[in-house]
């Protein structure tokens, strides 16, 4: 093991709780309750509840709020994007992600050396939240959901193009999209608008308070209704349900629906099969094996560290380009999104 | 092929017979000739070209790729052309564009073995990753994505009025790209010529009789004959225009299956149709379906085999005879004629399938009961009922109502305890409804089969309830229930045959298995013992 990681080694340690900066006295996305907590994003497996101090952007503040109720955390402290702030010896400012609304990656600047926190992250264009931005670093910490060359995700909008073009040659049946409540579900809407689709989208109950939120935050989603009671009168529309609702007793309301799933998972054929999904729909909010391949190469950093998801390939491929790099085994993240209903896809 | 790509990609993953359709009709009627065409031919199974081998593929992957990478890639995926298909880095500058699918097939099935590679690559540098893994679909000859031949047929039928029997008449007369077929299924010209010696034609089915039915036919309208546990087949021969013989057999859904039953096709030397059923016989005495099985779902089969499973036809009906159509004509003549041609042929494995005499029937329904004592002797074990037709009708294709009737053997039945329960597919995907059940072997249960259908939608909701209030464990789609000797649900399992088979744990593979009855009433114990299968098993298979 080289010098430099003995040295950022003390910027930033591993414990229990996940990733801690002692310089600084916080942890960034802890996976229990902790004295300070700098958050990344809203998912619930890097955003939970009853830490002492939360620090956050404002939306995803708001989420946390939205999510756990006001009093998620004793003191919140809203974070400026772009803006360097003091926290014991180190330097912290956030920085958009583009992976869900108010998602950001954390930089921590300690007197020159730089590292940046990625959380988890996307390059594709969203209109649902703030892009990503390229933040330069010595050390670069990656996500790797989907850490495998295999994964290269096509234009969301071209998948959008297949569920309006499946609607359109089954026009008798209702058109059911699994899609996580922060996020994927808004994005999905807001594509369907772009694409000139202005009926009203019907959401599981589990959606409405999120995509309120989201339109709070001057997201503009269009004519959105509740499914209630409502079930084989809604032949022909579109209804978007958290994904574990798909193929469960909630589902069999609409009779005989297209079941589509929108994830990152669905360019697996096996995955798409496992998850029920009849028209897989490749949208995800995490980066691509060539964004994740590029983002390392653009940060600058000499070294990089690999979180959740498929650590060994993306280690793998670093030291091919000479990048010192190592996977870092953070316990508690969904590494799947299999059976969670926070975790990004 | 990008269109074609969208079309399999859909396909692979819609369980509904009337989506595929759909999207198959959809394709059809928006896809030009000579594509649409070639499509066809490649979900029928039609294409002959010289295919890629999996070891070609790794290696181009190997050259394009880091080792571990894709070591790593093929773990995740668990299938070799999709990996391929997923992570095929394009070559720096590749911009041609995307061949149709037309541009495939004719250059592949000119193409030299060494050519091959060369050109799968090009291609893939081309397409994106649907496209990729259509085209690795295609090159390696399997399309698996759950469209039969026959529901291909219907969907070209359905392009104007034609019914899908229509199309089977003349297909085995075609080849692609099918250009004919489709203006005439359009309605813009007329039925194909196709001068086939040896044609198929659509055979005529039976509906399953009902008690009721037996109040209103009369016994003296109807003739018997035995229903063979084999394989429903149509043999088929006629000379070609240069003189040659053109041999075939055919499956009952019109599958050219020659190839694999050489060693009886060969021996055709007639011109004529015979619709009969296909079964091992050892010297003239016909086996039980599982001795058959050996011999199904083959390309080519070995001399060893042929030996040791010789099969033969039990020929129920006489389709065509020296150029004459006799489908018009009524039973009794067309098997008078039977009898008469089987004779004159004199032909070892070709055997009429005898009549089975009654005058009421209840006379009928004995000799169903034990055909052993009713001329059928050592062949009993092969016969799964009687059929009875009607004296007077044609031979009309399809299930037309009142003509011939099919009278099985009652099933087998077996007190199972219901051990897994998976989700089903489609319109069952929030049900569990896939059942593996198990019988008893020393105090612990062993699986010995699964079924997924024979229960009303009601029964459906109540055992999918009992699934999610008795689950021990969880494996993805798949939930262990609770199977004790006092906690747990009897199913009554109907079935049609067993036999040895070494991909069961309990070694043991059940025929057509489904749930009779749901036994609510019955606790676990007193479920049946694996010696009650065992007993089953064919007794010259146990030697």
């Amino acid at each position: 093991m080289g010098a430099l990681i003995n040295t950022s080694r003390e910027h930033l340690i591993l414990t229990e709780a996940g990733l801690y900066c002692p310089a600084g006295g916080f942890h960034i996305d802890p996976v229990r309750p902790v004295k300070r907590a700098l958050i990344t994003h809203g998912h619930a497996d890097h955003a939970r509840a009853g830490h002492g101090a939360v620090m956050a952007s404002a939306e995803t503040l708001k989420i946390m709020a939205a999510r756990y109720g006001e009093d998620f955390a004793s003191v919140t402290e809203m974070a400026g994007i772009g803006e360097s702030m003091p926290i014991g010896n180190v330097a912290v400012s956030f920085h958009p992600a583009g992976h869900v609304l108010g998602s950001c990656q954390i930089k921590l600047d300690f007197s020159g050396f730089r590292i940046v926190v990625s959380g988890d992250y996307k390059r594709q264009a969203d209109p649902t939240c703030a892009a990503f931005e390229l933040v330069p670093c010595d050390i670069f910490i990656t996500e790797a959901t989907f850490g495998l060359p295999v994964f290269r995700h096509p234009k969301a909008e071209d998948e959008i193009a297949k569920l309006l073009k499946s609607l359109e040659l089954f026009p008798d049946k209702t058109h059911l999209v699994g899609a996580y409540a922060l996020g994927k579900a808004q994005r999905v809407i807001a594509l369907l608008r772009q694409a000139g689709y202005d009926k009203p989208v019907y959401l599981h109950g589990a959606l409405e308070a999120l995509c309120r939120l989201y339109e709070e935050e001057g997201v503009k989603l269009g004519p959105l209704e509740p499914v209630g009671k409502r079930g084989r009168e809604l032949a022909g529309e579109i209804v978007i349900a958290p994904p574990g609702q798909l193929a469960d007793r909630w589902s069999r309301r609409f009779g005989d629906p297209v079941t589509a799933a929108a994830s990152g998972w669905m360019r697996v054929r096996a995955r798409a099969r496992q998850r029920g999904a009849e028209l897989p729909l490749i949208i995800s909010d995490h980066a691509d094996w060539d964004d994740l391949c590029a983002t390392v190469a653009e940060t600058g950093a000499e070294e990089i560290w690999v979180t959740h998801g498929a650590e060994e390939a993306l280690v793998h491929w670093c030291g091919t380009m000479g990048l010192k790099a190592r996977p870092l085994n953070l316990i508690g993240y969904e590494d799947s999104g299999e059976t969670s209903e926070s975790g990004g896809t | 092929m990008q269109d074609f790509a969208e079309l399999l990609d859909r396909l692979s993953f819609e369980p509904r017979r009337n989506a595929k359709l759909a999207l198959l009709t959809d394709y059809f009627a928006s896809t030009p000739d000579p594509d649409r065409g070639l499509a066809l031919a490649a979900l029928t199974g039609e294409l002959d070209f010289r295919h890629a081998k999996p070891a070609m593929l790794r290696s181009l992957i190997g050259e394009r790729t880091d080792p571990v990478l894709f070591a790593l890639s093929y773990d995740f995926v668990g299938d070799l052309s999709e990996t391929i298909a997923l992570m095929w880095p394009k070559r720096e500058g590749a911009n041609a564009a995307p061949p149709n699918l037309s541009e495939v097939v004719e250059t592949l099935s000119k193409a030299g073995k060494t050519e091959v590679p060369g050109l799968v690559s090009g291609w893939l540098d081309t397409l994106d990753e649907t496209g990729r893994w259509a085209l690795l679909k295609l090159v390696t000859g399997g399309m698996r994505v759950g469209v039969s031949a026959r529901l291909a047929k219907t969907v070209v039928a359905g392009l104007g009025s034609l019914s899908p029997d229509d199309v089977e008449e003349v297909w085995h007369g075609l080849k692609p790209p099918y250009e004919a077929l489709f203006a005439w299924a359009e309605g813009g010209a007329e039925k194909p010529e196709t001068n086939n010696p040896a044609p198929f034609r659509p055979p005529m089915l039976a509906h399953p009789i009902d008690e009721a039915d037996f109040e209103r036919l009369q016994p003296e309208h109807f003739a018997a004959e035995w229903k063979w546990d084999g394989i429903r087949v149509q043999a088929v021969a006629g000379r070609e225009r240069n003189g040659a013989t053109a041999r075939k057999l055919f499956s009952r859904s019109g599958d050219d299956i020659s190839a694999a039953f050489r060693d009886l096709v060969d021996e055709f030397d007639f011109d004529a149709a015979i619709d009969g059923e296909l079964l091992v016989m050892i010297e003239g005495r016909v086996q039980s379906f599982n001795a058959l099985q050996q011999r199904l779902n083959r390309k080519t089969v070995t001399k060893a085999l042929m030996n040791s499973a010789p099969v033969g036809i039990r020929a129920y009906d006489l389709l065509a005879l020296d150029g004459e159509d006799l489908r018009e004509r009524p039973f009794e003549e067309r098997r008078d004629r039977l009898e008469d041609f089987l004779d004159r042929l004199g032909h070892p494995a070709l055997h009429v399938s005898p009549m089975v005499g009654f005058s009421s029937w209840a006379e009928l329904a004995s000799a169903r009961e034990d055909p052993a004592r009713f001329d059928a002797g050592e062949d009993a074990a092969a016969i799964e009922g009687v059929m009875l037709k009607r004296r007077d009708a044609p031979y009309v294709p399809g299930r037309p109502k009142g003509l011939w009737f099919k009278w099985k053997r009652d099933p087998f039945l077996v007190d199972a305890v219901l051990m897994y329960a998976q989700r089903g597919h489609g319109k069952r995907s929030s049900y569990y409804s896939d059942y593996t059940f198990g019988v008893w072997r020393e105090g612990e249960l062993v699986p010995v089969g699964k079924a997924y259908f024979g229960f009303t939608d009601e029964e459906l909701l109540k055992i999918d309830r009992f699934v999610r209030n008795n689950t021990l464990n969880r494996f993805g789609p798949v939930r262990e229930v609770v199977h004790t000797s006092e906690n747990g649900l009897v199913l009554e399992i109907a079935f049609e045959g067993i036999a040895r088979s070494k991909r069961h744990k309990s070694g043991l593979a059940m025929r057509f298995p489904r749930i009779a009855r749901l036994r609510w009433d019955k606790p676990p114990a007193e479920a049946d013992r694996i010696d009650l299968l065992e007993a089953l098993v064919n007794d010259d298979e146990k030697a």
